[in-house]
Parts: structure tokens; C-alpha cells; sequence
């Protein structure tokens, strides 16, 4: 322990303060002020309310995509643990490889598969089923968000379960437990943390996100991140989308308190490839 | 039971590849469009290495994610090991500024950091300030925390007495800092730049609200592509980059089962 | 592994580090930022114009794009403005003069610009010529497809529910607005608060039939058939029609907006002389005769129409008659107050509606499943923390 090598620190605790901290004051700022005038207001930031029921739509859409994703991606990632070790990192990897790709490609990549002229549509039709309405609409958003951030889900699981001791199972099992009990008691509370981290790491993206209401929602379905978005790269108006921007960030802050009740990790932790 | 969930963890695999391998399929395609295959060709291909701007994007991609993650993981090994020796509210404050990024939506941080360039460039009166600079910038503050957290962990399970006997033994602090606590950080450190190249090749969120038009990644480029009819080339573009990061991948892979087996048989003799 | 790393990394240096000093052509480089779609880029045998101009000159091309007016605007806002040439709207160009955020053009560099015709000189947008020479101009009117809609004559066939989730609507607002205030038949360029706030309703009634808002997204959606009916510009519709030759366009019998693109130097730009030069290879006929054929825009410039073929300069889509001229609108500057409003009423229109109750179903669902869970886990976690605390 030397009090020295704290300074090591120093650096990059200027940069942070920096590129993080100051820039969140200038959000703060930006969305404090008029941008027309530029002068302090709050009367104007009070219609953020009105976009309240957007922010529900992306929480709303989000939770539910993570809770679908773990219910996907908990079975896999036990599945990936209990194979032997050679197949388990191969399997791993092929879980990370989509990750690695662009991801607005592969979402096209759904466009192409879900259109109303698409290649399931076309296959259907050649069955002689009639177009389903399979894109833009709110399950067609929910696909999207599962499809991309599955990979994010499946991680921190295979991850945790697989360091799960597994003679506390086979202890179970002795102890007069059935497979259910063995799951409910020892395996499910065991991987808590890795359920926490993966809801969380594809609960964030998915609310935030914009491309993949564009592509896949309708014009019904837009979210949170498309205002912002737009506000940036669209209309101008910077002092709006700050706005917006400050509120999603302190929501997704609570949110992700929230699931970290669940655990009494410090934080400090994180899953690498 | 456990062969049906062998079945469905493929069934998700499936599903996980399908799209990939629409666009893959698409690279040979004769016509333009992804739904309608209209016969083999390998002339997108061609097209793409006759591509000077496709690669030259690619490039692009590849020099800002190389850079950010030497910058990031140079500082963030220091500031790990800063950390490191760190206890009580310092340490917490610090690693709470760390999760910032972290837990930040990618569109947050990117227009947290776009506000305070324009801010910025409002200050020096210019109105170019969005460039390689800012980009770079953006992407080495986020991958820094991915370096801190995983290089962390690898600090606190080294024997901090090593450091010490390497003193004894008569190294000099600076030799014994480098021979035996980076030696042994190294994993960790590996990992974390690994992760941060990662992360920098392929983000297009912050990217997005950073860039400047001189010079532009692919990710970037790619969503702009997207809002217009695209050429094909850019699917062979993506099938290559599937294959190479495939192969980069087993290769890992590879390597690291032989490192596995060395040591079982370093330890069982 | 350690050593296949530090050598990957080695290698990943040297060739980051080689092209990052860029090859400086002769004539420096210039940054051009031109709407998706809007210049002959050598497919399907057309010339390639930028590569002809950079052999012309040895000035080495930046090219990028964007999608609406108002996406170049906040890019120029917001510090990314490293740009040579810029080619925005008539209404875009007067606000970029009335902020001051355009250079004034040396024409001593851009002979061609005698080759301009007289009626797209002294414009609105820029009374004295100074800082813009027309690129293209062209009309908005109505893109169908002949196989699944009847050919429409009014605007109102974009609210047509027959057609629902197969409309495309504009995704910038003053071509989207444009629309309901032909069908309102109100002035395009009204000021009048009450007048845009009823056509932000109009555009709010017609957005659950609207399969999305568009821009060079229409493109594939017409081409494959995804969408059957959307109101664009009149060069892109000849590009479409190339590939699906169902597509029709009309004129509607109500106001359209006719309008001019022309070729701007922003302030803050890195190479004038080479945009000058760059603006007036665009000018030369010959050069604008293949660029426009290629993308379909009505050339200002007659002197080109002789290298056309007549196919092109006879279609009425691209030249109209004066008749049908008479009831185009352009869009003139608006007040920033004008500009506030309707970006507003956009966003409005935009984040209007959805199925409410049936999101607010599912984010109180999940909300009320994450609380109990969080409930039940904490009083799970207490017992257990109550049984230590008893057995210890």
C-alpha cells in the first residue's frame, strides 16, 4: 500500500473530470436554458412532461425485452456451462461474434426478413398465407431489442453459472431437494448477480436506442432515443434534447439502482471476454 | 430436459445467425436487393477492393480504435493501480466517476461530449471543432472504465508481498514495478485492451455525435448508407469482416487451449 | 500469446500509422456535403462526376451526404462545418445568408456561371447573387404505384385509408407541412400560427396510415413495393422508375412546392478556391447535361438541355408545362420564431399518438413484476439474515 502510487491515478482522474463530469454540467446547463433566447428557464423545460408517455413506451419495450432475453439467454448460458470446456469456449465465442458486427447491418438484416415483401412474407405467400403484419409494430421493436442485446444477457449468466460449485448441487440433491428445488434454492439465487448485470446491460441500450425503432417500429412506436436524436441531428434544438437527454439518464440511474438492490456487489466487478 | 434445452439453446443460436447469414448470402447475390436472391456473383466483391473509400472508412475505424485503446489502456492501468492503493470515499468517488460511462446510455455520453465540443469550439470562436481529435477523445473516454474494471480485479488477486520480495531481492522500485506487478496485472490489462479495441471498432452511437466530416468511420458511414438504397458491396464488406473476425477468434481460441494445456502439464510435473 | 499480441499490436501500429498522414493531392482537398442520391456516380455507366473533376483539377474530393435541410443546418450548427460546398434549398439558403453563415462567392473563379439562366438569377433566397449558383431545381408532386392505387389527382390520397401502412410522408417539416397546406390551401410560407397549428393536426390525422417518414429511404420502399404512394421530388422519382416501371407520378391539382438547390461556401470552409472550382466544373453543360440526366433534377441550365437526350428534356415530369408551372409554390425564408414553431408542431406530429393504453399496460406490468420481485427478494433476504442472526 503506498500512498505514492495514488498519483498514478491522477491523469486519468483529470481526464474523466474532464470529458465526464464537465460535459454532464453542460448537458445540465444546455437543458436549463432557453434556445432561443438563451436565458435560464424552467417554464419551458416543464413540457418535458408531456413526453412522459414516450419515456414509458422505451421503459416499457425495454423491460420487457430484457425479461425476455433472460428468459432466453438463462437456458443457453446453463446450456453453454455444463458442456465440456473446448465446446464451452467455442460456444462463447460464437455468442460474442455477432457483437462484433454491425449491428445496423444486422437489423437490416431483419427489415429484409420481416417486410411485407420480405423473405418470410414472400415464403409465406408462396404457402398461399397472406402478409402477416410482422414489422412495425411494437413486437416487431421488441425482436429487434431482444435480437441485439441477447448476446449482452447471455454473458454475465454463463459467466456466473459457470462458477457455480457444482457440488452445492449434488449437495442439494442429497439433502432429499428435487431438480426443482436444486434450481429455485441453489442455482437461480447463485446467479443472481449475473441476472442483475445482464438485465442491466440490455435494459440500457434498449431504452436509449434509436435505430431499431426506426427501422423496425412504426410511426406509432417511437422512442425516447429517437427524440433525442433528432433533436441533435434533425431540428435544432439542443436545449430540448439536453432536457430530454438529463431525464433518461437519471432514469436509467434509478433504474439500474434499482436492480443492484438485488445484489450486494460493490460495482467493481466486470465480466471480460 | 437437458436435450431439450440442448435443442433450444440451437434453436437460439439459429436465430442469433439467421440475420448475419441473410447479409452474408446477399454479398453473392446478382441483384440489389436482400429479400430477392437473383444468382451468384462474386462481383461485389471486386467491387469492394475497388473500393478506395469503402477501405479507406475501414481504416479510419481502425486507427481511431487502435489509438484509443493504447491511450485507454495506458492510463487506465495507471489509474488501476492508482485506485488500487486507494481506500475509503477517494476510492469511491473515483470508481463512481468510472461507472459514469459505464452506465450511461451511449446516446447521453455521445451528446454530453458533442455539447461540450460546440461549447468549447464557442469558446475558441471556431466552427470546426467536430474532427479526429474529438473523436478520438470521445472513444478513449469510454473505453477507459472497460480497461479500470478489468485490470482491477487482476490487482486485487495478485500477493502484494511479490512487490516487496522483489524490493528484497534488490530490484529497484521502478524494476520491481515493472517486472513483477505489470507482469502480473498483464491478463488483466490484455483483456481490457482487447475489449476497448472492440468497443471502438464497432461503436456507432457516440461516434454518431462526434465525428467530423474529414474523417468518419465505418459504423458511422454505414448509417448513412443505410438510408438509401445500399450497394451490395457493403454486405461483402460485412461478410469479410465476419470471416476475419472469425478467424481472429479461433485462432484465440486456439492459442489459448494450448496455453491451457501447457500449464496442466507445467503443474502436474 | 503474449507475443502473437505485442506483434498483432506492432503490426496494427505501422499501418495506423502510415495512412494517417493522408496523400495531399496537388490541388489540396475539398469537403462536399450534398443530399443522399443527388450526383452521377459512374453506376450503371454513367460519367463519374467527382472523379472527373478531380482528374480536371488534382483537387482531391471529400464527399458526404445528407438528408434534409435541416439535418445540414444543425451539422453546420453544432461544430461539424468543416465543409467546402454545401447544397441546400432556396428557403435554407436565405437563413444561412440571414445568420451569416455563408461566404460571398469570388465569381471571377466560376466563369461558368454565365452559362445560369436569367430566371434563376436574382432570386428570393438571394436577391444580388452573391453567395449561391443554382445546382438544380425540380418540383414536388405525387410518386404512386399503378399496380395497387388509382390514380390520384389530389393530395387527399395520402389520407386515403384504403392505402393505410403503405403512405410514405416526408420526414423533414417543411415538405411534410408543405403537403397539408396545399390541401388547406393555405400560403406555404404562412406565418400565421392558428393556420400551422391546423395543419399539424391534419399531418397528426394521417399519421396512423403512414408506413414511415422518409427521405432516400422511398427508394426501396417504391422499388420493392413496400409502400405504394408517397410524395417526393420529381428527379428521384425518374431514378426510381428506371427500376420498377409501375411507379406513375402526378402533379396535384392543388399548390405544389417547386424548388431550387443551389451551391453554397460556408463560412468556416478550408479551401474556397478549390469549392470554386468545384462549383464551376458543376455549371459547365456538359458536365450538368450527364450529372442530371443521371439523377433525374431539371438542369438551370439551358445551354445543357443540348447534350440531353430528348427523352429526358421533352418529360414533362422533369420540365412541366407553364400551366401546371402556375400552380407551383417555392418556399421563401421564414421568421426564426416561424421556424421554432414549425419545428415544434413537427416534433408533435412526430411523437403524437401510438397505442397508448397498451404501452402503459405493459410498463405498469413490468413495473408492478420488478417491485414484487424486489419485494419478495428483500424479505427472502431479511429471513435469511433473521435465521443467521438466530442460529449465530
Amino acid at each position: 500500500m503506498s500512498k505514492k502510487k495514488r498519483w498514478l491515478s491522477g491523469p486519468y482522474v483529470l481526464w474523466m473530470v474532464i470529458f465526464t463530469v464537465v460535459p454532464l454540467g453542460v448537458v445540465a446547463y444546455f437543458a436549463l436554458t432557453d434556445n432561443i433566447t438563451g436565458a435560464f428557464t424552467l417554464q419551458k423545460r416543464a413540457n418535458v412532461g408531456s413526453y412522459l408517455p414516450i419515456f414509458l413506451r422505451s421503459v416499457g419495450l425495454s423491460l420487457v425485452s430484457a425479461v425476455i432475453c433472460l428468459l432466453i439467454g438463462y437456458p443457453v448460458a446453463y446450456c453453454i456451462a455444463r458442456t465440456k470446456p473446448s465446446t464451452q469456449r467455442l460456444l462463447y465465442l460464437l455468442v460474442m461474434l455477432p457483437m462484433c458486427m454491425s449491428f445496423l447491418l444486422r437489423t437490416l438484416a431483419w427489415v429484409a426478413l420481416l417486410e411485407d415483401t420480405g423473405i418470410l412474407n414472400t415464403f409465406l405467400g408462396k404457402l398461399g398465407i397472406g402478409p402477416l403484419p410482422l414489422i412495425r409494430n411494437y413486437a416487431a421493436v421488441i425482436l429487434g431489442m431482444a435480437y441485439n442485446y441477447l448476446p449482452y444477457m447471455i454473458m454475465p449468466l454463463y459467466s456466473v453459472i459457470v462458477k457455480i460449485d457444482h457440488r452445492l448441487v449434488e449437495a442439494a440433491q442429497d439433502l432429499g431437494c428435487n431438480s426443482v428445488q436444486v434450481f429455485s434454492r441453489v442455482i437461480l439465487p447463485l446467479s443472481l448477480p449475473g441476472i442483475v448485470s445482464g438485465v442491466t446491460m440490455v435494459f440500457v441500450p434498449a431504452v436509449s436506442t434509436f435505430y431499431i425503432s426506426q427501422k423496425l417500429g412504426s410511426t406509432g412506436t417511437i422512442l425516447i432515443g429517437d427524440v433525442v436524436e433528432s433533436q441533435f441531428k434533425g431540428a435544432y434544438n439542443p436545449n430540448l434534447g439536453a432536457a430530454l437527454s438529463l431525464v433518461l439518464m437519471a432514469l436509467v440511474f434509478v433504474c439500474v439502482g434499482l436492480m443492484n438492490r438485488f445484489t450486494d456487489d460493490d460495482g467493481e466487478e466486470i465480466v471480460t471476454i | 430436459m437437458r436435450r431439450a434445452n440442448r435443442i433450444f439453446t440451437a434453436a437460439v443460436f439459429v436465430f442469433l445467425y439467421v440475420p448475419m447469414f441473410v447479409l452474408i448470402l446477399s454479398s453473392f447475390n446478382a441483384g440489389r436487393d436482400l429479400a430477392v436472391f437473383e444468382g451468384f456473383t462474386l462481383i461485389q466483391y471486386a467491387e469492394l477492393f475497388r473500393d478506395e473509400d469503402l477501405l479507406r472508412l475501414l481504416l479510419n475505424s481502425a486507427i481511431v480504435a487502435v489509438l484509443s485503446s493504447l491511450i485507454a489502456t495506458a492510463l487506465g492501468t495507471m489509474a488501476a493501480i492508482g485506485i488500487h492503493n486507494m481506500r475509503g470515499k477517494l476510492r469511491s468517488l473515483v470508481m463512481t466517476m468510472t461507472n459514469i460511462p459505464m452506465t450511461n446510455p451511449d446516446i447521453v455520453t455521445g451528446v454530453s461530449l458533442a455539447l461540450l465540443f460546440t461549447f468549447i469550439g464557442g469558446l475558441l470562436k471556431t466552427r470546426n471543432v467536430m474532427g479526429f481529435v474529438t473523436l478520438l477523445i470521445a472513444h478513449v473516454t469510454f473505453n477507459l472504465p472497460y480497461v479500470i474494471l478489468s485490470v482491477l480485479p487482476k490487482l486485487r488477486q495478485m500477493d502484494s508481498d511479490l512487490e516487496e520480495a522483489a524490493l528484497d531481492l534488490g530490484c529497484t522500485p521502478v524494476q520491481a514495478f515493472f517486472k513483477v506487478v505489470i507482469h502480473e496485472i498483464m491478463p488483466g490489462i490484455i483483456s481490457g485492451g482487447l475489449m476497448a479495441f472492440t468497443m471502438s471498432l464497432d461503436d456507432f452511437v457516440i461516434s454518431y455525435f462526434v465525428y467530423g466530416p474529414r474523417f468518419v468511420t465505418l459504423p458511422v458511414e454505414i448509417y448513412t448508407f443505410t438510408k438509401k438504397p445500399l450497394h451490395p458491396k457493403v454486405y461483402a464488406l460485412f461478410t469479410v469482416m465476419f470471416l476475419a473476425i472469425l478467424l481472429v477468434m479461433v485462432l484465440m481460441n486456439v492459442l489459448q487451449a494450448r496455453d491451457d494445456r501447457r500449464r496442466k502439464a507445467g503443474r502436474s510435473h | 500469446m503474449k507475443k502473437f499480441f505485442s506483434l498483432a499490436l506492432a503490426l496494427l501500429l505501422v499501418l495506423t500509422v502510415i495512412p494517417v498522414m493522408p496523400a495531399q493531392a496537388a490541388g489540396g482537398s475539398i469537403t462536399v456535403y450534398n443530399w443522399g442520391q443527388y450526383i452521377s456516380d459512374g453506376s450503371d455507366g454513367a460519367l463519374d462526376v467527382i472523379a472527373a473533376f478531380e482528374e480536371a483539377t488534382g483537387i482531391e474530393v471529400n464527399y458526404v451526404e445528407f438528408d434534409s435541410n435541416e439535418t445540414l443546418y444543425t451539422k453546420l450548427k453544432t461544430g461539424g462545418s468543416s465543409y467546402d460546398v454545401i447544397i441546400p434549398s432556396d428557403y435554407m439558403i436565405a437563413r444561412l445568408i440571414q445568420e451569416d453563415m455563408l461566404e460571398e462567392l469570388n465569381f471571377d473563379n466560376i466563369p461558368n456561371y454565365q452559362y445560369i439562366d436569367e430566371a434563376f438569377k436574382n432570386t428570393d433566397y438571394d436577391p444580388d447573387n452573391a453567395y449561391s449558383v443554382p445546382y438544380t431545381w425540380g418540383t414536388v408532386g405525387l410518386i404512386y404505384n399503378s399496380k395497387y392505387v388509382d390514380t390520384p389527382t389530389s393530395w387527399d390520397a395520402l389520407w386515403n385509408s384504403d392505402y393505410s401502412g403503405k403512405i410514405l410522408m416526408f420526414n423533414n417539416y417543411r415538405d411534410a407541412f408543405a403537403i397539408a397546406q396545399a390541401l388547406k390551401g393555405y400560403d406555404m410560407n404562412t406565418t400565421d400560427q392558428a393556420e400551422l397549428e391546423d395543419c399539424a393536426e391534419l399531418l397528426k390525422e394521417q399519421k396512423p396510415l403512414v408506413q414511415e417518414y422518409v427521405m432516400d429511404q422511398i427508394y426501396n420502399k417504391m422499388i420493392r413495393e413496400e409502400a405504394w404512394i408517397a410524395p417526393y421530388y420529381a428527379g428521384d422519382y425518374l431514378q426510381m422508375s428506371v427500376d420498377n416501371e409501375n411507379l406513375e407520378y402526378v402533379f396535384p391539382e392543388e399548390s405544389y412546392n417547386v424548388f431550387i438547390d443551389a451551391m453554397c461556401i460556408p463560412k468556416g470552409c478550408q479551401n474556397k478556391e478549390g469549392a470554386e472550382a468545384f462549383i464551376n466544373f458543376m455549371c459547365d453543360p456538359e458536365i450538368s447535361a450527364e450529372n442530371l440526366s443521371y439523377i433525374g433534377y431539371s438542369t438551370p441550365i439551358s445551354a445543357a438541355k443540348e447534350y440531353m437526350d430528348a427523352e429526358v428534356t421533352s418529360s414533362p415530369v422533369a420540365y412541366p408545362d407553364d400551366e401546371t408551372l402556375s400552380r407551383a409554390q417555392s418556399f421563401t425564408y421564414l421568421p426564426d420564431e416561424t421556424s421554432h414553431l414549425l419545428d415544434q408542431l413537427w416534433l408533435e406530429v412526430k411523437t403524437d399518438g401510438g397505442n397508448t393504453t397498451m404501452y402503459l399496460i405493459i410498463a405498469a406490468a413490468v413495473v408492478v413484476v420488478v417491485v414484487v420481485l424486489a419485494v419478495v427478494l428483500q424479505m427472502q433476504k431479511k429471513k435469511k439474515k433473521a435465521r443467521r442472526g438466530g442460529q449465530g
